[in-house]
């Protein structure tokens, strides 16, 4: 039996942002369950840029750097999501740099899948 | 094979470096893992990945004789089994997300109890970030023993990266010039190039690998006190909500107390000195804890007095040999489980990337144990200064009137809300906890809320 107490995280609806676009963030977020869609704000309108699911994370460059988020990202169907502090993860970091490894792979598989689109 | 002379694993924990690190993992290479509770498995677990990473080809065993699939006494951790929300932070970042499926209960904030009122403090970013769930199938008479616990679910993950269960009851440990040896009862031998041990304190082989010479490393340790009341999952909800219950009750030797909900049970922890069972039944029968649960109207199907870990005597490690979880350093009564993650990935780190001598694990392991028992230092003065809190009316006044305060304004970040939720989650390091209680202003407003704490609450005349 699942149910929504036993879950952690926060429960989001379909079509409810989880981060908006040029907001200042302190924490970076882990799907639990579900799916987002990532959405970047252009002159044109939204553009898609990519579908995430359970056990991926999103808003990790807040973690690194001071700039907004780049993107907005959506529920797409229910969705359950875990916040990861900054502070909490930067404590952790000074003690065991490996724990970046994951992250790392993540934003490395990242660029490459940018650097195909660019020479497609 | 043959190994000798053997060495007693107390002759080799000497604090002498026997070599300059020349001990190393190599292609078939064997690793015996003594115990499959969470230090076990995570140690496995980071060790195969690790070694995956660098294509370097491992054999791992874990020696548990227990099946965490199944209910009951017999397959119980003796815990009060809560996920920290660091802890769940961190794993989730290192791609370890707990399914619901192991989860009793998400947990969003914490009620303090004491005996002049309560106060709620919700979680600083008001979601459900701590686990409150059991190790193994659960408690005596649970409904549904087919759920996983969590040690089961630790166990499969190491499982999927290659490690053996092995399902044989391990006796003693010799060790060797080249390599170390596993007994078990059934008479078996299996040579090991290193042997991690992760029994915790409640087995008796810690207490035995040293033979006679009484030198073992064996920790420090002192009784708790576990129970579980079972009721319906609705009554449990409704009194207990999505919140764990905190007790800072006046009672001697009583050091900290707590109501845990996980679906129709209610787990109740006692840390103290010489918990005995008057202590036990004087605070079951507190009005404050009878407020929050009817302990002597519901069955209490399950308890235990294991032992829990409160200090190192000597150095976790020897050449090819370390103890990681509570069989070596944990954290002073809180996220035993997060110190059993940090203590199992530093000790297979040193493994894999630096070697498996004492000198290794002198220089690369040990810090984690160090800063972790430098932490403790503090976290016992904390936990003295909660003594002087509990024992005093007015410090108790003065502690819910500004948390409430900082509730009622919204501000779960505010001093008092933030210091009582790192203590009672172990969230953050008891340093951090001390700094942050250190501050000019915290101690001012602490000073304010003292006087005012002189006259009786409100709470306390409707009481009287």
């Amino acid at each position: 039996m699942k149910r929504a107490e036993q879950a952690l995280g926060t429960e989001y609806r379909d079509g409810e942002t989880i981060v908006r676009q040029g907001e200042t963030g302190d924490c970076m977020y882990v799907i639990q369950s579900g799916r987002v869609e990532v959405l970047q704000s252009t002159a044109n309108g939204s553009q898609h840029l990519a579908f995430l699911e359970a056990g991926d994370f999103f808003g990790e460059m807040a973690l690194f750097e001071r700039e907004c988020r780049s993107a907005t990202v959506q529920a797409k169907g229910a969705a359950r999501i875990l916040r990861v502090d900054k502070k909490t993860l930067l404590r952790r970091l000074s003690e065991d740099p490996l724990l970046a490894v994951n992250l790392l792979k993540t934003m490395s598989h990242r660029i490459r899948k940018l650097n195909r689109g660019l020479a497609s | 094979m043959s190994v000798s002379p053997h060495r007693t694993v107390a002759d080799s924990l000497s604090f002498v470096d026997r070599d300059e690190g020349s001990l190393a993992l190599q292609d078939g290479s064997r690793i015996a893992v003594i115990g499959g509770g969470p230090a076990g498995s995570f140690f496995a677990f980071f060790l195969l990945k690790m070694a995956a990473a660098i294509d370097l080809a491992i054999e791992v065993d874990i020696y548990e004789p227990r099946s965490f699939g199944c209910g009951g006494p017999a397959s119980c951790n003796h815990c009060g089994g809560i996920v920290s929300e660091s802890l769940v932070q961190i794993l989730a970042a290192e791609g370890i997300n707990l399914p619901p499926a192991i989860i009793r209960r998400g947990i969003d904030s914490y009620v303090v109890h004491t005996d002049i009122g309560e106060v709620a403090i919700s979680s600083p970013a008001r979601e459900r970030r701590i686990a409150a769930l059991y190790r193994a199938g659960g408690p005596r008479g649970v409904a549904d023993y087919a759920r996983a616990g969590f040690d089961d679910f630790l166990q499969q993950m190491t499982v999927e990266r290659g490690a053996r269960v092995v399902r044989r009851h391990v006796t003693d440990i010799r060790r060797g010039a080249d390599q170390s040896e596993v007994l078990t009862s059934d008479g078996r031998v299996e040579p090991y190039d290193l042997v991690a041990v992760a029994t915790g304190v409640n087995s008796n082989l810690v207490s035995t690998l040293g033979g006679a010479s009484n030198e073992t490393p064996q920790p420090h340790t002192t009784r708790t006190f576990i129970c579980e009341f079972r009721s319906t999952e609705d009554d449990i909800a409704g009194r207990l909500g999505d919140a764990m219950h905190v007790f800072l009750l006046p009672i001697p030797r009583l050091e900290f107390a707590a109501i845990i909900p996980k679906n129709e049970f209610a787990t109740v922890v006692l840390l103290g000195e010489e918990l005995d069972q008057d202590l036990v039944q004087r605070f079951l029968e507190d009005p404050a804890v009878r407020r929050c649960l009817p302990t002597t109207k519901l069955p209490c199907v399950c308890s235990c007095s294991p032992l829990i870990n409160t200090g190192r005597r000597g150095r976790p490690y020897a050449d090819r040999l370390v103890f990681i979880g509570d069989s070596g350093t944990t954290r002073l009564y809180k996220d035993g489980i997060g110190a059993a993650y940090r203590t199992s990935k530093a000790a297979a780190t040193t493994a894999i990337f630096q070697g498996i001598s004492a000198t290794d694990f002198g220089r690369h392991y040990w810090p984690t144990c160090r800063s972790i028992e430098r932490d403790n230092a503090i976290g016992k003065w904390l936990f003295a200064g909660a003594g002087l809190v509990k024992g005093s009316r007015v410090s108790r006044r003065a502690l819910v009137r500004m948390a409430r305060r900082e509730q009622e304004r919204g501000k779960n970040n505010g001093p008092m809300s933030s210091m009582l939720w790192n203590m009672f989650t172990g969230s953050a390091p008891y340093r951090e906890i001390l700094r942050e209680a250190a501050r000019p202003g915290f101690v001012g407003n602490l000073f304010v809320n003292l006087a005012a704490g002189c006259r009786a609450t409100e709470w306390e005349r409707r009481l009287s």
